[in-house]
């Protein structure tokens, strides 16, 4: 016999919770435990008082699977608030990226015009390396990855997608 | 500010709470609280033999009691040692507040003797747990864990308290925290145009029918006298899981039989031909439901549940309801109003056709032995029998399990102890223990298996300790028999090590820990047996013999549909495929 799978898509999680010990490996462990995926996870205090986190997940998997995460999330004591930005509607999403290149002549010197282009800002420099901080959509660090490939890229940092919805809304 | 210590203030607590009863074990690092507890008048300390006794007498008790069941163990083995527990806790939403010593905090981390990472463990078996590391937050944790554990889907919380935060005084600088009240609000009444829909569904419906379950028990007894006024209103027929008996009478006409894999060939085919289906506080586990996409395939579907991740799990449904039981039954009574419902004759007469089949019918006498007591001829007596007494039913897992849930009659919510999701052997004899501490002048019977019983049968001890008339009547077949007639369906009978062999001799036994034993071998000697049982006033084992070929019909065979029941009788040994046999 054959383990079946089912279609997934992608989708982006917000989730507000009580800043306390243990909660990040409560939602880790919930999507392990029940087979959910995590594509990235970010979480850090937000409030004035360092009582409340906020936890961006990129997850992927069927849309019945994506509405029992979100139950599931609810269903957590110190979770106030879980947000399906991918359904809730415009928003925007961003990454942090550290992309370590390193190299001489040509090479170097077109690792920077494209890092230009990208907007990418050089936070450490040697003779031999850069070290290129950019800030954008996952697909954006990843074309940017992608050519840095061909350049010398040596090491790459990435933070995660953060997510919030457009407008005057709270999420 | 007072001078209570850690350990005095989570008595005070306990006490605030209203708990009668903590089931525990001491050991090294719950020492404080237990010297707290001595000649302490206010609570009653029941002392199990085993810290999986613990947790499953809590849940008796809770289950018989409605109240939350407390647990009292050390850190490290104690704490492992009830997780079963918990996670059964966790899976048939039972009220319980766990209460794990640990070691001091300064050792946590360091592989101290007796450690644990009790909160890592119970992380995802239970509804929420803490450590409190600082007595300061001692109080509002307590509550908090009270209010978690019994309000909206009721489960077990672990409150994990380092040695330390026992013994140490909070700090006069640190004010006490407050339990936060913005979170945890769990939602119980259900929106009026979803109560509107809901009524407009079930009066259309020409062949409707009521699947409950185990939310309806822990929603209240209301809720139970709710469900018959909705269903007297609506005449709908009513069928329920295992975990949900009782909570409607299966004396009334209208009621179908438990549903699902073992559940009656009328209930499971009323299912699966109905046009409005409406679920209360179940959770078409895979017990239920057999092959999901042959399940109810014409049914508009409501499914009122308290746990919004309940709804749309398993089976799609058309319209899910979040809310209390209770609260949402009497939003339906009341919508109801003057609505007549249309004519159900015709379906009733299907239902009739299909009780005609009588799936519960079992030949007379054993093949292989035809002497034997028929183990069904035995739950049935035992019914007949002690009904009169409203009696408390605990059970152990397995084919006995399914038996009681067959043969026994239950009439009132609260009577039926038994452990459906996690399917735990060795919950019935502390479960038993529990509820009749709970309920003194109640008859309490475990109906067990040969095998199970054996899984907690140290909790023989704390019965006598406490002179409890718990009475244990097994069904011994000399064979895990669930597992012995899953071989015989998927494995061409090959037994493998489901036979119960070196059994002790549980009538000696039964005497050895102060109790009476009693033996029955064949047929006329099993009212008499029944009857001994009754007229003693203390614990009895009966150790009944029941036939070893027996099984345990109707069946839906794994991967199979509500509509492919096996009754005694069809031909059910040799293989399976590969799919069906992954199946659980």
């Amino acid at each position: 016999m054959k383990i079946k799978s089912a279609e997934s898509e992608r989708h982006v999680l917000t989730v507000m919770v009580d800043n306390e010990p243990g909660i990040l490996a409560k939602i880790t462990g919930l999507f392990t435990a029940r087979g959910y995926n995590i594509d990235s996870l970010t979480v850090a205090d937000i409030t004035e008082d360092h009582a409340v986190s906020r936890i961006t997940i990129v997850t992927n998997g069927p849309p019945a699977v994506i509405d029992q995460i979100e139950a599931q999330l609810e269903r957590l004591v110190p979770v106030h608030k879980v947000t399906d930005l991918t359904t809730a509607g415009p928003h925007v999403e961003r990454e942090l990226a550290l992309i370590k290149v390193a190299g001489t002549g040509d090479k170097r010197v077109e690792a920077l015009r494209i890092a230009e282009l990208f907007r990418a800002n050089v936070v450490d420099t040697t003779t031999a390396s850069f070290v290129f901080e950019l800030t954008g959509s996952p697909d954006k660090v990843d074309s940017f990855i992608a050519l840095m490939r061909e350049l010398g890229l040596v090491s790459v940092g990435r933070s995660g997608v953060v997510g919030m919805m457009r407008g005057a809304e709270e999420v | 500010m007072s001078q209570a210590s850690g350990a005095a203030l989570l008595m005070q607590c306990l006490v605030d709470q209203g708990v009668e009863f903590v089931f525990g074990y001491p050991g090294g690092a719950v020492l404080p609280i237990y010297d707290e507890l001595f000649g302490d008048e206010r609570l009653r300390h029941i002392l199990v033999r085993h810290e999986a006794g613990a947790a499953h007498a809590a849940e008796g008790y809770a289950r018989a009691t409605g109240k939350p069941g407390v647990v009292l163990v050390t850190s490290g083995p104690g704490a492992t040692n009830a997780v079963t527990g918990i996670a059964d806790a966790f899976m048939d939403s039972i009220p319980l507040v766990v209460i794990t010593g640990q070691v001091p905090t300064a050792l946590i981390g360091t592989d101290a003797f007796q450690e644990a990472d009790t909160v890592g463990i119970t992380r995802h078996c239970t509804k929420h747990n803490y450590l409190v590391k600082d007595p300061a937050d001692l109080v509002a944790t307590v509550e908090e864990a009270f209010r978690i554990a019994t309000t909206g889907r009721p489960g077990p919380v672990v409150i994990d308290i380092p040695k330390d935060v026992q013994i140490a005084i909070p700090s006069e600088s640190k004010a006490p925290t407050k339990p936060g009240s913005h979170r945890y609000a769990p939602q119980m009444v259900a929106p009026a145009d979803q109560i509107a829909e809901a009524i407009e569904m079930i009066a259309g419906a020409e062949r409707p029918i009521f699947y409950t379950g185990g939310g309806v028990i822990n929603s209240g007894p209301r809720a139970s006298e709710l469900l018959r006024k909705l269903q007297d209103l609506t005449n709908a027929p009513v069928t329920s899981t295992l975990m949900g008996l009782g909570a409607f009478p299966d004396t009334h006409p209208d009621w179908l039989g438990m549903l699902g894999m073992h559940g009656t060939y009328e209930a499971n085919m009323a299912m699966n031909k109905s046009d409005v289906m409406v679920c209360i506080g179940a959770r078409f586990d895979d017990r239920v439901t057999g092959r999901l996409d042959a399940f109810s395939p014409e049914s508009k579907k409501i499914h009122i549940d308290i746990d919004r991740s309940s709804i749309n799990k398993n089976v799609g449904v058309d319209l899910g309801i979040i809310g209390d039981c209770a609260t949402v039954l009497e939003q339906l009574i009341e919508a109801w109003g003057s609505n007549k419902g249309k004519d159900l004759g015709e379906w009733k007469a299907r239902i009739a056709g299909w009780r005609a089949r009588e799936c519960l019918a079992y030949p007379e006498k054993s093949k292989a032995d035809p002497s034997a007591i028929m183990p069904q001829k035995a739950v049935e007596r035992l019914y007949e029998m002690t009904r009169d007494r409203s009696p408390i039913i605990s059970t152990e897992v397995g084919q006995h399990q399914m038996w009681a849930a067959q043969y026994y009659g239950f009439a009132e919510p609260n009577k039926w102890l038994t452990s459906g999701g996690l399917g735990t052997m060795g919950y019935g004899l502390p479960a038993a223990i529990g509820a009749q501490l709970g309920n003194p002048d109640t008859l309490v019977i475990d109906i067990a298996g040969e095998a199970s019983i054996q899984m907690n049968i140290q909790e023989l001890g704390t019965a006598s300790q406490y002179r409890l008339p718990v009475k244990v009547f097994i069904l011994n077949n000399e064979y895990m028999g669930m597992v012995r007639q899953w071989q015989e369906l998927t494995y061409e009978s090959r037994y493998s090590n489901s036979y119960s062999d070196s059994l002790p001799d549980f009538v000696a036994l039964a005497e050895a820990y102060g109790w009476k034993g009693i033996r029955i071998e064949n047929g006329d000697e099993l009212d008499a047996g029944i009857e001994a049982m009754m007229a003693h006033d203390g614990p009895v084992i009966v150790d009944c013999h029941v036939a070893k070929d027996a099984n345990c019909f109707p069946m839906i065979p794994s991967g199979a549909a509500h509509t492919e029941m096996l009754l005694y009788g069809d031909q059910v040994g040799g293989t399976m495929d590969d799919e069906a046999k992954a199946l659980v």
